[in-house]
């Protein structure tokens, strides 16, 4: 199934107005808007983030990929324990993997001992938790698509044939 | 010492290109919005470039065969099979070159003797007619008009032909009109082609771009037509890799043979980093084509929509990145407008008659530019055109 072009163009810029859409959909604004609207209430569209680099925004919290193993339930596999595990403020994301572990949790906490806390204290005593092995990130080069250092190629001419 | 006594007739009697001009005079100006360029606005592919590096790491800097590597003359001959329906052997009929410029020339140096007519629609790209008489030809140019969408007509076409007619050039689509030939347009030509034995150079470099009625035809495909057509394509637009300078010609092997001892000559190969940057191109390329094309549909709708509400009349084009507004009834020539559009709101469009006199009354407006300045650049010129 070929993707709706407004929500290609939503995903590469959360930013653009009702009237930028409309221009380059050859819609208009209220087609958009309906459109925008129905996505939202039937949660095609979860949200509209900024994509901010947290070294230069002065942001110095940490973050952690864990990679956790589950025993499966008899009733839904992983989804109910993984659902409870996401659900928690400090968890950024959480995804079922194939591969040696069950799911992968990115934490993210103030400093790294907010972070151990939460695994030690929250995470690994769920129910159905076997095992958990912390990650922690160092360094982020690129995420969502987007390269987190600006890279300035050379001008193209004014004018060329 | 009296120069213009030392360059040759033939160089010293091509003028200098127009777009050259209006580019000096963009040149110095803050600021400028320019719908002016020639070019796609995105960087090349990462992994095409990721290709190109790799290849340098491993030291692959040396010549190649001149008529190019095997591996990509035998892709060319794949995707050429695929996307034109003509089939060409990679050992006998492609001919690897430093763009589809260096390929015209070489054509055009191969099958044209001194006083030789070439035949060519027009408006059309600026090399066009001073490769025909760098190569001591005779430029025939065949008017096309926007009633006719800009498409090539066999009854214009017959008008011209003498017996000294040897060579028609097509390119669809066109730069700067951005038109495409209908099936039937070509075939009439075609069969003008076979009655009066000619050859077809048929630059397709914008091929890939068509936005409205797919697939694309080129007349090298039509009944009776390979044998007397030389196809000429390359990576610059549809793969946003200009300054790779990468094109072939694909064509009967007499005619490639002749083409390659100028090649091997003159240029020896094409540089080998683009010769496999163009492999990477082509094993992997076409889901970033497909991008990049939506998003030239998405902006070549608002800009004709921009330039029909502010009451400028524009024909749809249907490929390539260039809409060809006409502004004949503000009552200037194009020089003229787009000199007072560039003074008045800092936009730069080419003027028309760059791509020959048919061209005069017209605009090049090239929407391979973000959308953003696309927005603001019909934004200053609808107050421009108020303004008249």
């Amino acid at each position: 199934m070929a993707i709706d072009p407004l929500l290609k163009l939503l995903a590469q810029k959360a930013r653009y107005t009702h009237q930028e859409l409309a221009d380059l959909l050859s819609l208009n604004e209220a087609e958009v808007a309906a459109k925008m609207a129905d996505y939202e209430a039937n949660g095609t569209i979860l949200g509209y983030q900024t994509m901010v680099n947290p070294e230069l925004a002065g942001n110095t919290n940490v973050s952690a990929f864990i990679e956790v193993k589950l025993t499966p339930e008899r009733d839904g596999g992983f989804d109910r324990v993984a659902m409870r595990i996401a659900k928690f403020d400090q968890v950024d994301a959480c995804y079922l993997m194939s591969g040696g572990y069950d799911l992968n949790v990115v934490v993210t906490g103030a400093d790294l001992l907010e972070v151990a806390r939460f695994v030690s204290e929250k995470l690994s005593t769920i129910g159905g938790v076997i095992s958990t092995a912390t990650h922690f990130k160092l360094k982020t080069y690129k995420k969502n698509g987007l390269l987190f250092s600006v890279e300035e190629p050379e001008g193209r001419l004014s004018v060329a044939p | 010492m009296d120069y213009s006594t030392k360059i040759s007739t033939q160089v010293a009697s091509v003028p200098r290109s127009g777009i050259r001009d209006f580019f000096e005079l963009v040149q110095g100006r803050e600021d400028v919005i320019s719908l002016g360029v020639g070019e796609p606005d995105f960087t090349t592919p990462w992994h095409i470039r990721e290709a190109a590096i790799y290849s340098l790491e491993k030291g692959q800097t040396s010549y190649t065969s001149n008529l190019g590597l095997v591996k990509l003359r035998k892709l060319i001959s794949g995707y050429v099979s695929d996307f034109f329906k003509v089939d060409y052997s990679a050992d006998t009929d492609v001919l690897v070159s430093v763009g589809v410029s260096e390929a015209i020339d070489l054509a055009l140096r191969a099958l044209i003797n001194p006083g030789d007519e070439v035949i060519f629609h027009e408006p059309c790209y600026v090399s066009y007619s001073p490769s025909i008489v760098m190569a001591h030809g005779v430029a025939v140019p065949v008017a096309t008009t926007k009633q006719d969408g800009f498409v090539l007509k066999a009854g214009a076409l017959e008008k011209v032909i003498t017996p000294k007619s040897r060579v028609l050039m097509l390119n669809f689509p066109t730069n700067p009109t951005g038109a495409i030939a209908p099936r039937e347009d070509l075939e009439e030509i075609a069969a003008l082609c076979i009655k009066h034995d000619l050859i077809v150079l048929t630059d397709e470099i914008y091929s890939e771009l068509i936005y409205d009625e797919e697939p694309h035809t080129s007349i090298a495909s039509l009944p009776g037509m390979k044998e007397r057509c030389i196809l000429l394509h390359g990576f610059s637009k549809a793969f946003a890799m200009t300054g790779f300078r990468l094109g072939y010609a694909c064509g009967p092997a007499p005619l490639v043979d002749a083409m390659m001892k100028i090649h091997q000559y003159s240029m020896l190969c094409a540089p080998m980093t683009s010769q496999v940057a163009a492999i990477e191109a082509l094993q992997n390329g076409a889901k970033a084509v497909a991008e990049m094309k939506e998003s030239y549909h998405q902006r070549r709708d608002y800009m004709v929509r921009r330039l029909q509400e502010m009451g400028i009349d524009c024909h749809l084009p249907g490929g390539a990145f260039y809409v060809f507004p006409d502004i004949r009834k503000f009552g200037m020539t194009s020089k003229d407008f787009a000199m007072r559009l560039l003074e008045a709101t800092n936009v730069a469009a080419v003027p028309g008659d760059a791509f020959g006199d048919s061209g005069e009354g017209f605009l090049r407006c090239c929407y391979a530019t973000s959308m953003e300045q696309i927005v603001e650049a019909m934004n200053r010129m609808e107050k421009f055109v108020i303004s008249l």
